[in-house]
């Protein structure tokens, strides 16, 4: 475990290793989400009270749990940064924010678009809604920060403290469906409890939900490949990466 | 990078908090304008409303609270950016940093100076906004104990943006960007808890959770605040 840790200190050994893990990864998620989303969307049973609406759930639940977990690991990985200065912590921040903010994005879309057949509005101000909101525009802090900065380092210092700061958001989000009575319905998803739809509702959102991490790690070990190369432009293994014309 | 510079008699934490505290609020009466800046701004936003949205008493006594809170944040915000930049650009942020005092003793110092000639004003000024948005006495009242509990919350969570953004030319607008999101869940409560107060229902949960967002705030925010001067003055 802590021979792991310490290798991940190396940009170049983490560079070797993703580059195998990566085509996995690609393969995995897209197996199930092709899988997922044609079971969900054609085979599993309509709900009782929203009919074929519902079925939304599928893409708005995992990309809503992808936005929150995203904010989570940036801020453990921008606290990694900080105290152990571990190089790959600060470019996973950097690779992370846009792919969070995407998710984000996505899921109030999303939500908006589930909202109109069921609550008949686009958008109310409701503590699930607006903590999600908030959550998008702290991503769009954290971006602005890190293009406001020119220097790597501290850039990736600063959003680390910002990403930290933020955190306060996420127990808000989570926790927002249960402290106030709105509109917004209670989680789907809980790991202790047994869900309470059938299995052929629930299994397809599993498979969804896998699938969308699947996809995740794929675009940010994509992402940080990419900054890796861009940081480490100057190393030795680098250039002789470049002029080899090697492949991925 | 903390270089102590061993002092024969190194003043104590209190005293290093008065001091700063003490050279704060010189620097701010010396510079009377940049203290009444903001307040004039408060007053003008509030007005802005009757005038733009509608003068009508029932809309005034419903959207009060809020546009004096929204009022305030924003003045705030305005005030924000100066906290850490005259200091970093004379250099005398670099030698407070370089002290071998605890920093976010100093940073507080600095936060609590601000709060003093910000958002003290902010609190003395709301009722008569209060009288003008048609408040009864009773809520104004408590629109001034959530301006007590929530302007320092404003003053402590925004230095944490001020001491991001100090270095950078752009740092006026990236500090709303940055502190806005964090602002809205003390904007929530204190409207709220006057709301509540209009409608006569129990206002003590909602005073509670103010407290407690203000405990959270005054202990981890000059922390942060702290070490993000130093990552900004790092380069």
């Amino acid at each position: 475990m802590w021979t792991f840790f310490h290798k991940l200190g190396s940009p170049k050994w983490f560079y070797d290793i993703s580059g195998k893990w990566l085509p996995w990864f690609a393969a995995i998620s897209a197996i199930l989400l092709v899988f997922g989303s044609v079971w969900a969307l054609a085979f599993a049973p309509e709900d009782y009270q929203q009919g074929n609406s519902f079925r939304i759930i599928y893409i708005h639940v995992p990309s809503a749990i992808l936005a929150q977990s995203c904010f989570m690991m940036m801020a453990i990985a921008g606290a990694i940064g900080l105290i152990w200065k571990m190089k790959l912590a600060d470019m996973f921040v950097k690779a992370a924010a846009p792919v969070g903010a995407s998710f984000t994005f996505m899921a109030l879309l999303t939500g908006a678009v589930w909202g109109k057949p069921t609550w008949g509005t686009w958008w109310v101000w409701d503590a699930r809604l607006t903590s999600m909101l908030i959550l998008l525009f702290l991503y769009f802090g954290i971006m602005a920060l890190q293009s406001a900065i020119e220097d790597a380092t501290t850039a990736a210092k600063a959003s680390a403290v910002l990403a930290l700061v933020g955190l306060v958001n996420i127990p808000i989000i989570k926790y927002s469906v249960e402290w106030w009575n709105t509109l917004h319905q209670p989680a789907t998803f809980t790991l202790t409890e047994k869900p309470a739809m059938p299995a052929e509702m629930w299994v397809p959102l599993l498979i969804m939900l896998i699938g969308f991490y699947c996809f995740f790690t794929t675009v940010i070990l994509l992402r940080t490949r990419n900054e890796i190369l861009e940081r480490e432009r100057r190393t030795n293994w680098v250039k002789k990466l470049v002029t080899k014309g090697a492949s991925l | 990078m903390n270089v102590s510079v061993q002092n024969t008699a190194s003043p104590s934490v209190m005293s290093i908090f008065i001091t700063v505290l003490k050279r704060d609020l010189t620097l701010a009466y010396r510079r009377r304008q940049d203290l009444v800046n903001p307040m004039i701004f408060f007053v003008i936003v509030v007005s802005l409303f009757p005038l733009g949205v509608s003068p009508e008493k029932s809309f005034l006594q419903e959207a009060g609270a809020g546009v004096v809170w929204v009022a305030a944040l924003l003045a705030t915000l305005l005030s924000l950016d100066s906290l850490f930049r005259s200091d970093f650009e004379d250099g005398s942020l670099e030698q407070i940093v370089l002290t071998p005092q605890p920093l976010f003793i100093m940073v507080l110092a600095k936060i609590t100076a601000h709060w003093l000639v910000t958002g003290v004003p902010l609190i003395i000024l709301s009722p008569m906004l209060g009288v003008m948005m048609h408040l009864d006495f009773d809520t104004i009242k408590v629109l001034m104990l959530t301006l007590l509990l929530g302007t320092p919350v404003l003053s402590l969570v925004g230095a944490i943006g001020a001491a991001l953004t100090v270095g950078l030319r752009v740092g006026g607008v990236l500090i709303s960007l940055l502190i806005l999101p964090l602002y809205i869940p003390v904007l929530i409560f204190g409207t709220g808890t006057v709301q509540a107060a209009a409608n006569m229902l129990p206002i003590e949960g909602y005073i509670a959770l103010m407290g407690a967002i203000f405990a959270l705030a005054l202990t981890m925010s000059p922390l942060a605040a702290a070490a993000a001067l130093r990552i900004s003055l790092s380069n």
